[in-house]
């Protein structure tokens, strides 16, 4: 059996719901924010893998290599403003941090 | 401009406009004697220059004459002139203003003496006089309301002429407001007149009227209604308001809150008579509106008899020849339905005197009892104010028509005159001013015995202060009395029976209504006449009325109180003035508060500051504090309506 472009694209796709499902769903920690983040960027790096491999173009992997750079220094960022934060407020309980209730 | 006299009728005209000017203007620099010099000057000019008018045009029977001033407004084809005419009835009515006026200037001079509107009082009487010399003048209609609306302004100004007088005040806002309600029938003939007749002037209107006579006009659905009645009909509502004819007669009596000398010069001798001579000026319009004639006839019996009535109970002397006034202007509308134009200017004319003698002299009672105007406090007063007193009584048997005082014969042509009318309602009208022949001399003797015989009830830190008037008061009130002596009894014959009249073609009366020729064949002379009063039903009612004053106020009165109790229901209805001011008050007074208090309360309070202002307050509001929920402050809500946005989108560029 051979794996065709389909099944990388549902598995992104999958990977893209869980993602954004922990975003909005998730009302605990930002951590877990922050974790469904990267997912969502992992399943964008899934699409442009599996496009560049069937498509043999080798400038969407190159991509993935700059996203993958992002991800890291945004993971680095929000962890230390949630340090921050944490010292701050004292949690990191989504549902207490809603300053921006109008 | 071409002819002299128009060019002398301009100068008379515009002499009093002059003296206000300058007593309006600079009366406060020149001080009060040269203020009353330069305007009783300037008046005794104008009154001089009309008498050489009187001649030329009376006695020289000089033609009518029109000239034009200049235009002042052209309206496509209409075209509105400042243009003066002067014929008869103008010259007649511009000698008897200026009389009346000179009179009054000096006499002013008197009464405001210590007044600190001294200036002011006389640069209204002199704009008062232009105007009406304006209204007497006009050879259009147009100038003829200038004229209308100017005396009414200045009668305004003069009834609130003391405006720290909260009566006063409501006195003046009487008058303008019931005056405005004629004048809305006034300028709505005039209207009519432009509609149908395509101009303004009296004379080319008049050569017009056989045209339109036969024309109508569809007021409402089906109901067609003859012009010239129409446009007679809203003349006479004018005509109605300014002359106080029921049921408008309402402001007259609360003009009495002016000054005296306005109360003789327009509350009786000119203004109020300016509705009775704009009636016989249009008499060539009112000729073809016998139905119109019919309703003068009964408004004018009924102000006549019936506002008689009500000077019997009034007890403020000023008041009591204020509804006596009422009542004669009734005698002279009906002189007018009768189509006996020339009767009714020739009581206007003696009747102008007379009423102004008799204002005059109660004028010059009320100074000597310092302003106190109620016949309750005064009495006895003969011995103290000789002068005044003879004035009075000539005055009041003038107005009682007694021969051969100037009253009886001009009031004597009326009631004969009605008698022989054959138009409907002239009956009635008859009747109305047989009795109220009976009723003058009961008012106006119940005022003099009140005022000048009985008991004295002077109040007693005014007794030994009473003493006669000054000579500038006595000189007006003598040169009164001499014409409503003798006026009368010179001009009944050339005024009333001659041909040509003394007012010759100013008037126009149909062969059909004309009583005055019926009545010419068996006139016998003006002495003759006086000296069969006593055939005549009319005296012995007046004589009867005398009498009966006397009775009940002088020799025995108790039986006043008698007749008083006996008859409660009556003497209320009299000193409630059968209820039209009761009336105007709870429909027209209240009637417009309330219904101003309903559009407050519905349109300003709920419509435009419920809905408009704080309604769209209120919901912008609502839709703040509602959209604001969608502001939860959680980070997952914001990013599922990304979501969805995003989704939205996507199946909008799917589908889309």
């Amino acid at each position: 059996m051979t794996i065709s472009l389909t099944e990388f694209l549902m598995l992104a796709a999958i990977l893209f719901g869980l993602g954004m499902a922990g975003i909005i769903i998730n009302r605990k920690n930002i951590i877990v924010l922050l974790m469904s983040i990267e997912l969502i960027l992992l399943a964008v790096n899934t699409n442009f893998v599996a496009f560049s491999y069937f498509l043999g173009n080798v400038v969407g992997q190159v991509f993935v290599f700059f996203v993958l750079t992002v991800a890291a220094a945004e993971a680095a960022i929000g962890l230390a403003i949630l340090v921050v934060l944490y010292r701050r407020r004292g949690t990191i309980e989504v549902e207490q941090l809603d300053t921006l209730k109008g | 401009m071409d002819q002299p006299l128009i060019l002398l009728a301009t100068i008379i005209m515009l002499l009093p406009l002059l003296g206000a000017i300058t007593a309006g203007l600079f009366g406060h620099r020149i001080g009060r004697n040269a203020t009353h010099c330069i305007t009783v000057s300037l008046v005794a000019m104008a009154f001089v220059l009309s008498m050489y008018l009187v001649k030329v045009m009376l006695l020289d029977a000089h033609p009518a004459i029109e000239g034009t001033l200049y235009t002042w407004a052209t309206a496509g084809s209409v075209q509105f002139d400042v243009a003066l005419l002067l014929d008869r009835l103008s010259t007649v009515m511009l000698f008897v203003v200026l009389f009346i006026s000179l009179a009054v200037h000096i006499y002013t001079i008197g009464y405001m003496a210590d007044d600190p509107g001294y200036q002011r009082f006389f640069s209204y009487v002199s704009l008062f006089t232009f105007a009406m010399l304006v209204l007497v003048l006009a050879n259009n209609f147009l100038l003829l309301f200038f004229g209308w609306e100017g005396v009414g302004l200045v009668s305004y100004l003069l009834i609130g002429f003391w405006f720290n007088k909260e009566s006063a005040n409501q006195g003046s806002l009487k008058a303008f407001l019931v005056n405005r309600v004629g004048d809305i029938g006034f300028l709505l003939a005039i209207a009519a007149v432009l509609m149908f007749f395509g101009t303004l002037n009296y004379h080319a209107v008049f050569t017009q009227v056989p045209q339109v006579v036969s024309r109508s006009l569809a007021l409402f659905p089906n109901y067609d209604v003859p012009v010239i009645a129409l446009i007679c009909f809203l003349l006479f509502i004018g005509a109605m308001g300014k002359s106080a004819q029921v049921p408008l007669h309402v402001w007259l009596p609360e003009s009495m809150e002016g000054p005296t000398p306005i109360s003789a010069l327009i509350h009786a001798a000119t203004m109020v008579t300016a509705g009775i001579y704009m009636v016989a000026r249009m008499s060539p319009l009112f000729e073809y509106a016998p139905a119109v004639l019919s309703m003068i006839l009964v408004i004018g019996g009924t102000t006549a008899f019936f506002l008689g009535l009500v000077a019997l109970v009034q007890f403020d002397i000023k008041r009591v020849i204020a509804y006596s006034t009422i009542s004669q202007l009734g005698y002279m509308a009906v002189a007018l339905g009768a189509s006996a134009y020339d009767a009714a200017i020739f009581h206007l004319m003696t009747h102008a005197f007379f009423k102004a003698l008799l204002f005059l002299s109660a004028g010059s009672v009320i100074i000597a009892m310092h302003h106190e105007q109620d016949m309750r406090k005064m009495g006895g007063l003969a011995v103290h104010l000789p002068v005044t007193y003879l004035t009075f009584v000539i005055g009041g048997l003038a107005l009682s028509a007694i021969p051969p005082f100037s009253g009886f014969f001009s009031k004597d042509a009326i009631i004969d005159a009605v008698h022989l009318s054959t138009l409907p309602g002239a009956h009635y009208a008859y009747y109305c001013v047989l009795f109220g022949a009976f009723i003058t001399p009961l008012y106006t003797f119940r005022a003099l015995f009140l005022t000048f015989h009985t008991r004295s009830r002077v109040e007693a830190k005014l007794r030994g202060h009473i003493h006669e008037s000054p000579w500038v008061i006595l000189i007006p009130l003598v040169a009164l009395a001499i014409p409503s002596v003798f006026m009368g009894q010179m001009l009944i014959g050339p005024m009333l029976f001659a041909q040509p009249s003394l007012l010759g073609d100013s008037v126009f009366v149909l062969p059909e209504h004309n009583v005055l020729a019926q009545m010419a064949r068996s006139y016998v002379g003006a002495s003759k006449m006086a000296l069969d009063a006593g055939m005549h039903l009319t005296f012995w009612f007046a004589m009867a009325g005398i009498v009966m004053a006397w009775m009940f106020i002088a020799a025995h009165p108790q039986w006043t109180e008698v007749l008083k109790r006996r008859f409660h229901w009556v003497y209320a209805l009299l000193v409630r003035k059968f209820g039209f001011d009761d009336f105007n008050h709870t429909v027209f007074v209240k009637g417009t508060v309330e219904l101003g208090d309903v559009c407050y309360e519905v349109s300003d309070v709920k419509l435009i500051d419920g809905v408009c202002v704080n309604g769209s307050g209120q919901a912008i509001g609502w839709l703040a504090r509602t959209v604001r929920y969608v502001q939860t402050g959680y980070l997952y809500h914001y990013a599922l309506s990304m979501v969805i946005g995003v989704l939205v989108f996507l199946l909008w560029f799917i589908w889309g």
